[in-house]
């Protein structure tokens, strides 16, 4: 269905991404491509439709072949009806208003006649599960419907292939699950090929039938198992699976916890982690946020100590990022008080409040507009009113090696983030809030982040992070709460909080029940 | 009436022939009255969508433009005759021998006022009637209405309206984000902190969208023999020329009129002519198509006969449409009541349709994405 023979790709004056691939994808496959961050996964991707190297420019070399066609030097628009491609962040690629219309748009582009067009459409509905949402405005929808009409949008031109980057990184735990088993069944019922990327991979292993590793310049397929045995990047099952020497590795919950007595019977209890209480830094009562008639947060209460890491979870739209915003003072409160050591961020100056709170927005690009990271972080100390140099020693220790005279956009996501953090982090803030800071993360820039969340707390910080990503989570938390419809549905230790609920459990905690949670936890207790 | 969106040329041609009534009028009244006609319509029948967030920008442009005009005219003063009404006296400023033409400040006289005045709300006028289309349409949903030939135009043209109102979503969120960095104590450094992410954003949104229509089949080329493009490409050519003729003896008074209509209608059916054989080779279908109904007729000939009115009342009394600059403006009820047609589209056509959906607030979408 889809092959590349001896296929190398460069982009503009840089080094190969990666060289020499082989690959042949048949039909009615699921493919789940991964890789470090920047590892040339997304530009994998974009081959199978022409966007790269149409719109990213570049050198291709080898050949690419779609049903036994070779496409090289076709722009992605003759390709439409074979290959279905899904972007990144779907709102932004979308052409129309209203669902009917966008699932009709393709179609339109392919000539086909009105009876079709509106047969189609109709099937697509159901089998998405939408139908009742055609009338309804695109950017209404919350972001499991989005990604679904993107996906339907794709399917009515019947394609063969459906290329899918990175299609729940934006989404919640539940709503990720349905967009996926959503795929699945597309693969089941329309023999489907259909390629995923995805960084967070343990959702994805269980449908996937071969595993595609971007690693170094290299492109290796397989099956999971045997893939996964050696990838650099594994979910935190397979890493357990790796700690316990099962052979051959689970990948799926079920067949782990089928062998977990035996690893169960070695392992004593948990260490207990220390409680950090220290005095309160944040102390909010009846926080309420409204947009005209719509009430995103209502009467939330919160409180955190200092070296404590609170996780904030919830469904999308659930008032996460407006609570963030209103703890900071930024957001106007339509009700409650917010103390941090003592006074109000909202009633004090910008400089002030940057000074007791730092905010980490969910794009944390806005906070940069200097040409590179050393102007950055001179503006930085300069606007904190420290010894220069302050903001590049905390870059470093978050992520060193960040080139002075890089600029800021050509950082990888992870590097990014850390120079915004670093920034924010220079008026060094008793309290640090981080809004979705895993998006676009890797496992390894995961690790990354939590080391410096923990040693943030350890200096005496509090934390807020709010996320759906449960395994980082499981990892930085002290304690959880969950939000829904802007108000606080449970909280406390994250052992409990996350061990009880069925979507926001991690997979350790699946398999070997409460109170385990992560791997480190595991891999301590193993030594 | 049924809610329902109207077609978006219908809003296009209307607002097209409310800014020509605009371009052949001076009178201040008149002109703010076009002013206040646009934006009663658009509060009317404007959408909760994000281009409709737009209008406000424009409305600021309009303001901004009428400030500058009237400014202009202020420190780039005119000699001053002795018929001249002197309003304001400001101290000329000395400019050297080589400057010479130009004069700094000195007296203001009336007539330089209210020109500038006028001037301003003119162009005001147009900038709004533009701006009012841009909140009443969707622009997406115009590229639809577009020509099949005209697909590759369309795009660039959808992708720069589609630019404008997300700047307006982007500056917001990098605002708030402004806040929570120093703001640089320089004033460019201002204009940086928020210019610098808002273009990057536009333009990444942009190419995301741009590379999400092609990668679902967007422009994707027909079948077209070598000859057929030639004759195209002729058709084309023609109706340039004529065009731009017609046009010419259209605004030179002294042309006859022959020239400038038989251009005009030469120019006008090749074009025709032209479109029709380039979009032969697109093949392109179209999804229950937006039609052309009555409140939409009604809409575009509102728009119409404003223009059209307003262009017959100038050679009916010269005076009401293009006043004397020396005192208050004539203001002749009817020309008022031409205007007025130009209004009724905020009463006489369906609502937009309300999303069911809507319950989701667009301006949470900008923190809570």
């Amino acid at each position: 269905m889809l092959e590349l023979r001896d296929v190398s790709f460069a982009y503009t004056g840089t080094d190969w991404t990666w060289q020499h691939v082989d690959l042949r994808l048949d039909e009615g496959e699921l493919v789940l491509a991964c890789g470090r961050t920047g590892s040339g996964k997304s530009t994998l991707l974009g081959l199978f439709n022409g966007i790269v190297p149409h719109f990213t420019g570049g050198t291709l070399a080898g050949d690419v072949l779609v049903d036994g066609r070779s496409i090289i030097g076709l722009p992605p628009r003759e390709l439409a009806h074979l290959v279905g491609f899904v972007p990144q962040d779907p709102l932004s690629g979308f052409v129309s208003d209203v669902v009917e219309d966008e699932l009709a748009y393709g179609m339109e582009q392919l000539g086909l006649p009105a009876q079709t067009m509106r047969r189609r459409v109709e099937e697509t509905l159901d089998l998405l599960g939408i139908a009742d949402l055609r009338r309804r405005p695109i950017r209404a929808l919350s972001g499991g419907q989005q990604q679904r009409v993107a996906i339907g949008a794709v399917l009515t031109m019947h394609p063969r292939v459906l290329v899918l980057d990175e299609p729940t990184s934006a989404l919640d735990p539940t709503a990720a699950e349905d967009v996926l088993a959503t795929v699945a069944r597309l693969v089941d019922d329309l023999g489907l090929t259909v390629v995923i990327a995805e960084h967070r991979m343990e959702r994805v292993i269980p449908f996937a039938d071969r595993l595609v590793v971007v690693h170094e310049g290299s492109v290796s397929v397989g099956e999971p198992a045997a893939v996964l045995a050696s990838s650099p990047v594994a979910p935190p099952i397979v890493e357990l699976g790796r700690l316990a020497g099962w052979s051959p590795l689970p990948l799926s919950v079920r067949e782990a916890r089928r062998r977990r007595t035996e690893l169960l019977a070695r392992l004593g209890e948990p260490a207990a982690t220390p409680s950090r209480s220290g005095d309160a830094v944040l102390r909010a009562r009846g926080v309420s946020v409204a947009y005209k008639s719509f009430a995103a947060v209502r009467g939330v209460d919160l409180d955190v100590a200092a070296g404590e890491v609170v996780g904030l979870m919830g469904r999308n739209g659930s008032g996460k990022s407006s609570l963030l915003w209103a703890l900071r003072g930024a957001q106007k409160r339509a009700a409650g008080t917010v103390d941090v050591g003592g006074v109000d961020p909202a009633a004090l100056s910008a400089a002030d409040a940057r000074a007791r709170i730092g905010l980490v927005p969910q794009t944390a690009a806005d906070l940069l507009y200097l040409e590179t990271v050393a102007e950055e972080c001179a503006a930085a100390d300069d606007q904190a009113a420290v010894a220069s140099g302050t903001c590049r020693g905390l870059l470093d220790r978050l992520a060193p090696g960040i080139g002075a005279d890089q600029h800021p956009r050509d950082l990888s996501e992870g590097q990014r983030l850390a120079l915004v953090l670093a920034v924010v982090l220079t008026s060094s803030p008793t309290l640090v809030v981080l809004d979705e800071p895993t998006r676009g993360l890797d496992y390894a820039g995961k690790a990354a982040l939590a080391a410096i969340l923990h040693d943030l707390a350890s200096r005496g910080h509090g934390v807020i992070v709010a996320s759906h990503d449960v395994e980082f989570v499981a990892e930085v938390a002290d304690s959880v709460v969950v939000m829904a419809e802007g108000e606080v549905v449970s909280r406390g230790p994250a052992a409990d909080v996350l061990a009880e609920s069925p979507s926001f459990a991690p997979q350790v905690s699946k398999v070997l029940g409460p109170p385990w949670l992560t791997v480190p936890q595991v891999r301590e207790a193993l030594r | 009436m049924l809610a329902r969106d109207l077609h978006p040329g219908a809003w296009w041609l209307w607002a097209i022939g409310l800014a020509a009534a605009a371009t052949f009028t001076l009178n201040p009244v008149v002109l703010l009255l076009i002013w206040a006609v646009a934006a009663l319509v658009v509060m009317a029948r404007r959408s909760e969508a994000p281009w409709a967030l737009s209008f406000r920008l424009y409305v600021f442009l309009a303001i901004f433009i009428v400030v500058l005009r009237v400014l202009f005219r202020i420190i780039f003063g005119t000699a001053a005759t002795d018929a001249d009404v002197i309003v304001l006296h400001l101290p000329q400023v000395p400019l050297p021998e080589a400057a010479r033409g130009i004069q700094l400040l000195g007296d203001v006289t009336l007539v330089a006022l209210l020109s500038g005045l006028y001037d301003g709300l003119r162009l005001g006028a147009i900038v709004l009637c533009v701006g009012a289309a841009n909140a009443l349409a969707n622009p997406k949903r115009l590229l639809k209405s577009v020509p099949p030939a005209l697909y590759e135009v369309g795009t660039a043209v959808v992708v720069a309206l589609t630019i404008f109102p997300q700047l307006a979503e982007s500056v917001q969120r990098v605002n708030r984000a402004r806040q929570l960095r120093g703001s640089p104590s320089r004033g460019v450094g201002v204009l940086r902190r928020v210019v610098v992410p808002v273009l990057e954003d536009a333009l990444e949104r942009s190419m995301t969208l741009a590379m999400g229509m092609d990668a679902r089949g967007y422009g994707r080329s027909g079948r077209a023999t070598p000859r057929e493009r030639l004759v195209t490409g002729v058709l084309m050519l023609v109706a340039l020329f004529a065009l731009c003729v017609g046009i010419y003896a259209y605004l030179d008074a002294t042309a006859p009129r022959s020239l400038a209509v038989g251009g005009l209608a030469i120019g006008l059916l090749t074009a025709a002519a032209g479109l029709w054989s380039a979009g032969r080779r697109v093949e392109r279908t179209r999804y229950r198509p937006d039609r052309w109904r009555t409140a939409e007729l009604f809409t575009a000939g509102a728009g119409i006969a404003v223009a059209i009115g307003v262009d017959r009342a100038y050679a009916i009394d010269p005076f009401a449409v293009v006043p004397g600059l020396d005192g208050w403006p004539e203001v002749a009820p009817w020309v008022l009541a031409i205007i007025m047609v130009g209004a009724l589209p905020a009463f006489l056509t369906p609502p937009p349709a309300v999303d069911r959906g809507a319950e989701r607030p667009l301006t949470e979408e900008v923190v809570d994405a």
